[in-house]
């Protein structure tokens, strides 16, 4: 039995009833990383040492029958959270030898639950990008098709679910960065409603948008990972103190009756994919032969997210990336000159292109003379985009979108032409700018193989209607059964 | 849009960044054209529009000014590219 292919729920049944050890499964998937990874390259850091302390500890824990729901998972977490002694690198130069003093409260979560740490993944630089190119340490190719990219910034979490290198993985979501890299590499991805899990020991990219969330195998996974991470956390004034239901043991496929949104908008959106189009509209098919309604929405201002988006992300990002100045953590240049030469020539080392041009982006919007012109009114914007939704969903209970316009493009396609990266995200800012949830289920393959996700969004803090209608969607389905054929060298 | 090279410049110093002399219009083109592309907004009379600065509403987050365990000092300036006692060394501030 392939153990590294095992989902976590499967895993789970296996280690209670003793069939396998903690220290097998552990070791099968670090044996994955290091037969698969220098084709992938998904991971930054493999901590196989960690690995097998914790798998050990994880045996002992379940011998003495206090086992929980995680206990011996090997987790795969991207290199932007926080690890307590494991380096932390962001994918960029600046923090290549940063390693946290503390653990994010993710990470203490994930501790508590049992949880076995098996490396850091590659992202975007600052998590700035959809394709995992602008990672300052290597590129991540796409499991399904090594000469495309796993899509982004979570590029590395979600080819490390594919290529079967962790049993689940964490990622982090600002305008896309999960739920886009887990359609283009055939896995599970939820962005959770913003405030839902705390960003304590999350790297700032832009404040008000990022969120933490799981990319698994299947649904039930992605429940029992967010789950594990959810809840209010006094170290991030703004995780919010809600229940949050069991998302697993709530889980339900019955979806009759359930009213689906169907936004008008994006049916006319330029640059669609017909292999896309025809994937979502087989899906919405299949919900409606279940009994669900299909219910004609308007989110009149979608058009404008990517506007709005891209002046307020890279404005906060501009802030947040103020800290990056050679004195507290990181590189420093150390030539001559004064403070302000050391700073500026350490950050020009530091930062990889993207990541420059989102700070200049960001401090123009901001900048004396334009602040009104640009950021305020990206802000009002996202009144409206958010008003869209709110207005979505008194007519519905979930909206049923793409998350990309194409399959995973090709490695250097895009890379060129910012703009043109940009509107790539056309399906998933929305979700941010509102702050509500959203997922990607796998719901298709391109005419040429390569997998194609299908978006869900809920309304505030509701995760468990979309999570139980993807899970409805999943046991209709067997397009989550299927697996890249990796050619290994 | 156009954006100047003097532009660039002008923002790569607020932002604290040296840009190459090759980079400075390969900068300003790009950000020309992504702030043409966001001139989409201005087609929008948001006038009577309150901005939305967070999706969600959330009031301050106070909590009690009670001692607690923090990290250690010298644990918290360990990552610094110079440190000593506990405080970080920076190059000369004062010409």
């Amino acid at each position: 039995m392939d153990l590294h292919a095992l989902t976590i729920h499967d895993a789970h049944e296996l280690l209670k009833n003793k069939k396998i050890s903690a220290k097998e499964l552990v070791s099968s998937v670090i044996d994955r990383i290091e037969t698969v990874d220098p084709v992938v390259d998904a991971y930054i850091t493999i901590t196989k040492e960690i690995a097998l302390a914790q798998a050990e500890i994880a045996d002992k824990t379940i011998s003495s029958g206090k086992m929980k729901k995680l206990t011996g998972i090997p987790i795969a977490i991207k290199d932007l959270i926080c690890t307590k002694g494991v380096p932390t690198t962001c994918a960029s130069k600046i923090l290549e030898n940063f390693t946290p003093p503390y653990d994010a409260t993710v990470m203490e979560k994930l501790n508590a639950a049992g949880a076995v740490m098996v490396g850091k993944v590659n992202m975007d630089e600052f998590a700035m990008g959809s394709s995992t190119e602008n990672s300052g340490i290597k590129i991540t190719k796409n499991p399904w098709e090594q000469s495309r990219v796993p899509g982004g910034s979570s590029g590395g979490s979600a080819a490390a679910v594919a290529a079967d290198m962790c049993l689940g993985a964490l990622g982090s979501d600002t305008g896309g960065s999960i739920r886009q890299p887990a359609s283009h590499c055939g896995v599970v991805g939820v962005k959770p409603t913003y405030g839902r899990v705390s960003r304590f020991g999350l790297v700032a990219f832009a404040s008000s948008l990022d969120q933490i969330g799981p990319l698994t195998k299947d649904v039930r996974d992605a429940a029992i990972l967010l789950n594990a991470i959810s809840g209010y956390d006094a170290k991030d004034s703004t995780s919010v103190d809600t229940d949050t239901p069991d998302y697993h043991a709530l889980l339900s496929d019955d979806v009759k009756g359930l009213k689906i949104g169907i936004p008008k908008e994006y049916h006319t959106t330029k640059g669609v994919s017909a292999d896309v189009l025809s994937a979502v509209q087989n899906a919405m098919a299949v919900f409606k032969n279940a009994g669900a309604k299909l219910v004609d929405i308007s989110l009149p201002h979608a058009q404008y997210a990517i506007a709005a988006y891209y002046l307020i992300a890279p404005a906060e990002a501009s802030s947040n990336l103020a800290r990056y100045d050679g004195v507290k953590y990181g590189l420093r240049d150390s030539g001559p000159g004064g403070l302000i030469d050391m700073y500026k020539n350490t950050r020009s080392i530091g930062f990889g292109p993207e990541v420059q041009r989102r700070i200049l982006l960001g401090t123009y919007a901001l900048s004396a003379g334009y602040y009104d012109a640009y950021y305020k009114k990206a802000s009002q914007i996202r009144t409206l985009i958010k008003r869209d939704f709110m207005r979505a969903f008194d007519a519905c209970d979930l909206i049923l979108a793409p998350v990309a316009p194409t399959p995973a493009f090709k490695i250097g396609e895009n890379i060129d032409d910012p703009l043109n990266m940009y509107l790539t995200d056309i399906f998933t800012l929305s979700a941010n700018l509102a702050g509500i949830p959203g997922l990607s289920v796998p719901c298709g393959f391109s005419e040429s193989g390569l997998p194609i996700g299908l978006q869900l969004m809920g309304t505030y803090f509701d995760e468990q209607r979309i999570l139980n209608a993807a899970y409805f969607f999943e046991q209709a389905t067997d397009f989550h059964h299927k697996k890249p054929r990796l050619k290994i060298l | 849009m156009k954006i100047s090279k003097q532009e660039v410049l002008h923002v790569a110093g607020l932002a604290r960044l040296n840009i190459d002399e090759a980079m400075i219009d390969m900068f300003a083109g790009q950000l020309g054209d992504i702030l043409e592309y966001v001139e989409t907004l201005d087609r929008l009379d948001t006038t009577d529009i309150p901005p939305t600065f967070h999706a969600v509403d959330i009031s301050n987050a106070f909590r009690e000014d009670r001692i607690k365990q923090h990290l250690d000092k010298n644990e918290a300036v360990k990552n610094a590219p110079e440190e000593e006692d506990g405080h970080f060394i920076v190059p000369k501030v004062i010409e």
